[in-house]
């Protein structure tokens, strides 16, 4: 746990300076939602037919921006070297990223959220705890792909194509519960009808999260 | 993990090969190194020191032959070994948004060693970094940005250091604060493979020096027994080929 601590550390303390991932997501964000408002226009009855599916793709193209980042600054002075030369277990440092990314996303969405309810004119206050849910559970099975294939396409020519190529269909089962469980959430249904989605949504995240732990030295190790 | 065995004999590569397709680009290699020897790679550009060096920090599978590095099978198990071997290649391993003393801290923690405030200071001291500490790495010039990653080396327990091109870059000052570095690695104990292009600082901190032409060893012998310009024409003949020699 103290390598993954220090992973997370380095990582956060590295963009908090740089700061690079953050503002690209940022403007990226603000692109979305101008794109969004000119297609959608200002009736209420669309914007909130579509709300689920246009956060989740607010999600998911910012999450291809920031997991393909990932491993490129271990990438910059050979640090990519040291980490496979770290005795021990390698899975830490899978866990450090897969945290860095989850917290990245976490700001990511808030201001995304933030975004929507102002241009939108949405209200997310009563729906918020149930929401936040969902959106940990929709990020973690995200972020676990995310990471890992970030890590299998960091040290690619081709990266930038086959990133996506890769992560978009591997994503599915978690961009259909999270879609369907928002759904639930913002359309007012009881909270138990979207119980069958969070199912399927950990279901995923364990699968995911396993299979990145276990393969992550391999992929390491090129 | 098991500690690895006190064995006088740090390197044992026994007819290494490494083929990227067809071509080989090491071939047949075999050399020893005991503890406290330093041994000097020389070669031209696309001779293969790189490629060895990699191959002895266990970056690299070598496509044929053995590897043991103090006493342990390299090759089959590479994770036992590493926590004996460091390396300053190229890039050093610095992270340019992080202060000199944060990208200790951090190598420090993933190497798995006492990361306490005084002891990476102590490190920076030791490399004359101690003074800008708290400053970025982006802001470093080449040669600190080397002693950072000696810093590193100092805070660990490496007992074989493979170093890529270190004198590059470095002013005069530098390089001899650089070879006594490597001096008092070997006087504690210390194993050095140093691949350079740079004859007189190379083999200032060598016991033995080897010359690789096309992937092969053509000249391993005790540093004492060469003198500068014996080297350069034994290089000039069998690193650069008849014509230029002549």
């Amino acid at each position: 746990m103290r390598r993954a601590w220090i992973v997370v550390w380095k990582d956060v303390l590295s963009e908090c300076r740089s700061k690079e991932s953050l503002n690209a997501l940022v403007f990226f964000s603000l692109l979305l939602l101008f794109v969004f408002q000119f297609a959608l226009g200002p009736e209420r009855a669309r914007v909130e037919a579509a709300l689920p599916g246009l956060l989740w793709l607010g999600f998911i193209l910012a999450g291809l921006l920031a997991f393909g980042r990932t491993f490129l600054v271990e990438r910059e002075n050979d640090c990519w070297e040291g980490l496979v030369l770290t005795p021990g277990d390698k899975s830490a440092i899978y866990l450090g990223k897969l945290a860095g990314n989850v917290l990245l996303m976490a700001v990511v969405e808030a201001v995304l959220l933030v975004l929507f309810a102002v241009f939108f004119s949405l209200d997310f206050t009563g729906v918020l705890p149930a929401l936040s849910l969902v959106l940990a559970l929709g990020t973690l099975g995200l972020a676990a792909v995310g990471t890992l294939f970030g890590a299998i396409t960091a040290q690619l020519r081709a990266r930038e194509l086959l990133f996506p190529v890769l992560l978009l269909p591997a994503v599915v089962p978690v961009l259909l519960g999270s879609v369907s469980a928002t759904q639930v959430v913002l359309s007012g249904q009881p909270f138990g009808d979207a119980a069958q989605w969070l199912k399927l949504l950990a279901a995923a995240d364990l699968v995911y999260l396993v299979v990145g732990l276990l393969t992550f030295e391999f992929v390491l190790e090129g | 993990m098991p500690p690895l065995p006190a064995l006088d004999l740090m390197v044992q590569a026994e007819h290494l090969r490494k083929t990227y397709g067809p071509a080989p680009v090491l071939d047949d290699v075999s050399l020893e190194l005991a503890a406290g020897q330093g041994l000097t790679l020389l070669g031209a550009n696309g001779t293969g020191k790189t490629t060895l060096l990699r191959i002895l920090a266990t970056l690299l599978r070598p496509t044929a032959g053995a590897l043991r590095i103090a006493g342990t099978d390299a090759v089959k198990e590479p994770d036992v070994v590493r926590s004996a071997i460091d390396m300053v290649g190229h890039g050093s391993w610095i992270y340019e948004d992080l202060t000199a003393i944060e990208n200790l801290r951090f190598w420090t923690v993933m190497g798995g060693h006492d990361a306490a405030h005084a002891r990476l200071h102590a490190a920076l001291e030791s490399v004359e970094l101690d003074t800008v500490a708290d400053r970025r790495a982006r802001t470093f010039s080449a040669g600190m940005k080397r002693r950072l990653a000696l810093a590193r080396v100092l805070l660990g327990r490496a007992r074989l250091l493979l170093l890529d091109e270190p004198f590059t870059g470095l002013d005069r000052a530098g390089r001899k604060w650089l070879a006594e570095f490597l001096m008092s690695f070997k006087t504690r104990g210390g194993a050095l493979v140093v691949a350079t292009h740079s004859f007189d600082a190379g083999v200032g901190v060598a016991d033995r020096v080897a010359i690789l032409a096309s992937g092969r060893i053509v000249l391993d012998r005790p540093a004492a027994e060469l003198g500068l310009e014996d080297l350069r024409r034994l290089y000039d003949e069998l690193a650069m080929g008849p014509a230029t020699a002549s």
